[in-house]
C-alpha cells in the first residue's frame, strides 16, 4: 500500500496504484485491470491531449482562439476516467475538460471553434455521450442528476444487464464544490439514489483562490455529509484514477447510487490564457508537482519493465505531432458562422417578430452587398 | 384516474382546471412528469397537483428537496434524456435561486446545441399579490423571463384559459415559463374539455379580446385582466365602452389585436401589478407607438405597481392597480 500525503490536505490519503518513479504498487480496495497494451493505450491518449493542448496555447498567442483553458497536468484525471467509460454512458464536462470530450470520439477541432468563436460547441451530444462544456461554474452538477433520474426511468439502471446499464459522469473542479448547483446536485443524487459520478478535478487552485480558501475539509470527505462514498486518488495516476472511476461507474450502474471521486491534481499552467498565475502561486510548488507528471510515471513504467521501446514513445510523440499540425491547419480554415443562421436556433416555433427581425437583418446585410 | 368519464363542460377552479389540464397531459404522454415541493401527497401548496402522485405515481410526481436549482437543473438533465418535466416553483420570489439554471441553461440549450437538444420544460409560478401574504409571496417577475431569449412566457387568466393553455405549454418544445395568477385560482368558469370537438382552443400564443369596445383599450393579462373587465363595466355608467384585451402571452407577445383595436380607439393603457419601470408596459406602449403612431389621440398610458419592493400586506391594495386607477388613467387618455 502506497499513501501520497500532500501539503495542506493533512494526513489524506490517495489511492495510488503508480508512484510518481513508475512503480505499480498495491491498494487493498482497488486494483488497475489492465493490460500492458492498454497502458501504452492510456500513455498515447495522455501524449495526445497535451499536444493539442499546447498547440491550442498556441494558437491563443497567436490571435486565432479568443481564449484557451489549458488541461496541463491533468491529463491522467481525465483519461483515466473517461476510458472506465462505456459508449452508453454520458458525461458532463467542464470547459476544460478536452482529454475526456476526446476520448469520447469528439473531433478536437470543434473545441477550438468554440473558443475561436465561430461555433456554439455543439456536438451530437446523444451520439457521443458527452454533454456541451458547462462555462457557469457547477450547473451541471444538478443537470447530471436529471440525466441520472432519466436512466433510472428508462429502466437503464440496475437491470441485471451490464452491458446495457448506464450511468453518468458529472466533471467539475474544486471551485465549483463551493456552488450551491453542485451540492444541490449532490443531494438530489442522495435523494433519488441516481446513477452519478461526481469526478471532481482537484487542480487546487479555482483561478487564485486556493482550495484551503473554499473547504476546511479535504473535498472527498463532504461526501459523507451527504450519504454517499467519498474517495480521493492520485489524480496523477492513470492508473489509479481508472480503478477507482470503473468501480464508482459499476456501483452506479448496477443502482447502488452515487460516489464522489475527488481527483488530487494540479493545474500546471494558467486558469486561462488570460491568467497570470505568477501573481498568485509560488515556483516552488510547480517544482514539487511537476516531479509528479502524469504522463512521466507512466512512461517510467513501460521503460523500467520492458513494455514499450523507444519506438513506441516517438511513434506516440509522431502521431500527436500530425494531428496538431492537422488542427492548426483546419482551425485556421473554420468558416466564419453568419448572424442569421444563429436566428433558427432560438426557438423551435419562432414567433412572428423574430422571423421578421431576420427578415430586417438580411435586408440590412443585403444592402452593403448592393453597394459593392 | 376515475371510474366515470367526467362531463365535458363542467364548472371549474383556475386551480382545478390546471389540475385537469395536467392530468390529461400526463395522460396523453408518458414522458409528462411533475417535479416540485410539496406537490405529491400535498397536492402543492395552492393543491393544483392534488390527487396526481396517486394516480400517477411518484416517478411521474415527484416530491423533491427543497431546492429551486436543483427542481429546474434535474428538470434539464431529465429533458435532455427526452422526457418533458413540468417544475412548480412554490412561489413568485422564490423562482431566483433558480434563475441561472433557468437563464443561462433552460433559455439557450436549444441554441447552443444549433437545435439538436430542445427543452420542453414548463415551469409554473403562482405569482401576484392580493392574498395578503409575506414578503416575496406577491412577486411579479415576468419581465426578467420575457427579456430573456429562447423562453417562452405565459399567464392564464381565467379556467378556461388554464385548462388548455398549461396542456400547450406542455406540448410546446420550447420552454415555458408559466404565470398563474395565484388571486384567481379559486374562481370558477365552465370549462369545456372537449376540445376540438367542442370549443376550440385559442392557441398559446395568441392574446383576445376579451370585452369589445370603442373609447379606449385596456391591455392586460393574468391577474389584471379581471381587474380591467371591471374596471370596463364600471365605466359604461359614464357611457364609455373599453376595450379589454387579455395578452396571455408574454413572449413572444401577439399584438395583432392590440394594434387593430388601438387604431379604432386612439387610446391605450396598459396594465399590470409589476413595477413600471422596464416592465412588459414599457414594451406594449413602444410596440403601440411604433406600429400606430398616427392612430394615437394620447401618449400610451402605464397602470402598474410602483418602482418600491412589493409593500407590507397590509398596504398592498394601495399598491395593486385597481379599478379606480385603471379608470383613472382612462380619463387621463381620454382628456388628451
Amino acid at each position: 500500500m502506497s499513501d501520497v500525503r500532500e501539503s495542506g490536505a493533512d494526513d489524506t490519503v490517495a489511492v495510488q496504484l503508480l508512484t510518481p518513479d513508475g512503480e505499480r504498487v498495491e491498494h487493498p480496495d482497488y486494483a488497475y485491470a489492465g493490460t500492458d497494451d492498454q497502458i501504452r493505450d492510456l500513455y498515447a491518449q495522455m501524449v495526445l491531449v497535451r499536444r493539442v493542448d499546447a498547440e491550442a496555447i498556441a494558437l491563443q498567442r497567436q490571435g486565432e482562439l479568443g481564449l484557451w483553458p489549458s488541461l496541463l497536468g491533468q491529463e491522467a484525471a481525465q483519461i483515466g476516467s473517461a476510458y472506465a467509460l462505456r459508449s452508453q454512458d454520458y458525461t458532463f464536462p467542464t470547459y476544460r475538460e478536452h482529454g475526456v470530450t476526446i476520448s469520447r470520439g469528439i473531433d478536437p477541432l470543434r473545441l477550438l471553434a468554440m473558443f475561436r468563436g465561430t461555433e456554439t460547441g455543439a456536438w451530437d451530444m446523444a451520439r457521443y455521450g458527452a454533454h456541451l462544456y458547462s462555462i457557469i461554474i457547477g450547473t451541471q452538477g444538478v443537470q447530471s442528476v436529471g440525466y441520472g433520474m432519466g436512466l433510472e426511468r428508462d429502466g437503464l439502471v440496475g437491470s441485471g444487464d451490464p452491458e446495457r446499464d448506464a450511468a453518468v459522469v458529472c466533471y467539475f473542479g474544486d471551485g465549483a464544490t463551493s456552488q450551491g448547483d453542485l451540492n444541490e446536485g449532490l443531494i438530489f443524487a442522495a435523494s433519488y439514489n441516481a446513477p452519478v459520478v461526481f469526478f471532481c478535478s482537484n487542480n487546487q487552485w479555482a483561478i487564485s483562490e486556493p482550495s484551503e480558501r473554499q473547504s476546511r475539509v479535504p473535498l472527498y470527505r463532504r461526501a459523507a455529509g451527504f450519504g454517499f462514498p467519498g474517495v480521493r486518488v492520485d489524480g496523477n495516476d492513470v492508473l489509479a484514477v481508472h480503478a477507482v472511476t470503473t468501480e464508482a461507474l459499476d456501483r452506479a450502474r448496477s443502482g447502488n447510487g452515487p460516489t464522489f471521486i475527488e481527483a488530487f491534481t494540479y493545474r500546471m499552467g494558467a486558469h486561462t490564457t488570460s491568467d497570470d498565475p505568477t501573481k498568485y502561486r509560488l515556483a516552488d510548488e510547480l517544482e514539487h508537482w511537476r516531479a509528479r507528471d502524469p504522463l512521466s510515471r507512466v512512461r517510467a513504467y513501460l521503460e523500467r519493465t520492458g513494455a514499450a521501446d523507444a519506438a513506441f514513445f516517438d511513434e506516440a510523440d509522431a502521431v500527436a505531432d500530425a494531428l496538431a499540425v492537422q488542427l492548426r491547419r483546419n482551425c485556421l480554415a473554420l468558416p466564419e458562422p453568419s448572424l442569421a443562421e444563429t436566428f433558427d436556433w432560438v426557438y423551435a416555433d419562432p414567433s412572428p417578430e423574430l422571423t421578421e427581425q431576420l427578415a430586417r437583418h438580411r435586408e440590412y446585410a443585403a444592402s452593403f452587398e448592393e453597394a459593392r | 384516474m376515475s371510474d366515470a368519464a367526467p362531463a365535458p363542460v363542467r364548472t371549474m377552479t383556475m386551480a382545478k382546471a390546471l389540475n385537469a389540464g395536467l392530468r390529461r397531459a400526463m395522460e396523453d404522454d408518458p414522458k409528462v412528469l411533475l417535479m416540485g415541493e410539496d406537490i405529491g401527497k400535498l397536492g402543492g401548496v395552492f393543491r393544483v397537483t392534488e390527487g396526481l402522485q396517486k394516480d400517477f405515481g411518484e416517478a411521474r410526481v415527484v416530491d423533491t428537496p427543497l431546492a429551486e436549482a436543483g427542481i429546474v437543473g434535474t428538470a434539464i438533465g431529465l429533458a435532455v434524456r427526452g422526457y418533458r418535466p413540468v417544475c412548480e416553483i412554490q412561489f413568485d420570489g422564490f423562482v431566483f435561486p433558480a434563475f441561472d439554471q433557468i437563464v443561462t441553461q433552460v433559455a439557450r440549450m436549444r441554441w447552443r446545441t444549433r437545435g439538436q437538444v430542445p427543452m420542453p420544460i414548463v415551469i409554473r409560478i403562482p405569482f401576484g399579490g392580493g392574498i395578503g401574504a409575506v414578503e416575496h409571496h406577491s412577486e411579479s417577475p415576468e419581465a426578467y423571463f420575457a427579456h430573456t431569449v429562447g423562453l417562452k412566457v405565459v399567464s392564464c387568466s381565467n379556467p378556461v384559459d388554464a385548462y388548455w393553455m398549461i396542456q400547450q405549454a406542455v406540448r410546446s418544445d420550447d420552454p415555458v415559463i408559466f404565470f398563474e395568477p395565484k388571486r384567481r385560482y379559486y374562481e370558477k368558469a365552465e370549462v369545456d374539455t372537449r376540445g376540438t370537438d367542442g370549443a376550440v382552443p385559442l392557441p398559446l400564443h395568441g392574446s383576445r379580446v376579451v370585452r369589445p369596445g370603442r373609447d379606449a383599450t385596456l391591455i392586460a393579462y393574468g391577474p389584471m385582466v379581471k381587474t380591467c373587465v371591471e374596471a370596463a363595466e364600471a365605466a359604461t355608467d359614464e357611457g364609455r365602452e373599453l376595450e379589454v384585451i387579455d395578452l396571455r402571452t408574454l413572449s413572444p407577445l401577439d399584438l395583432g389585436p392590440v394594434f387593430d383595436s388601438v387604431r379604432r380607439t386612439g387610446h391605450a393603457v396598459v396594465v399590470h401589478e409589476a413595477p413600471v419601470s422596464v416592465g412588459l408596459g414599457s414594451e406594449v406602449a413602444a410596440r403601440i407607438t411604433e406600429e400606430c403612431f398616427y392612430s394615437l389621440e394620447a401618449p400610451v398610458l402605464r397602470v402598474a405597481g410602483a418602482d418600491v419592493p412589493y409593500p407590507p400586506s397590509r398596504i398592498e391594495e394601495d399598491y395593486l392597480p385597481d379599478l379606480d386607477r385603471v379608470l383613472d388613467a382612462v380619463d387621463r387618455s381620454l382628456s388628451y
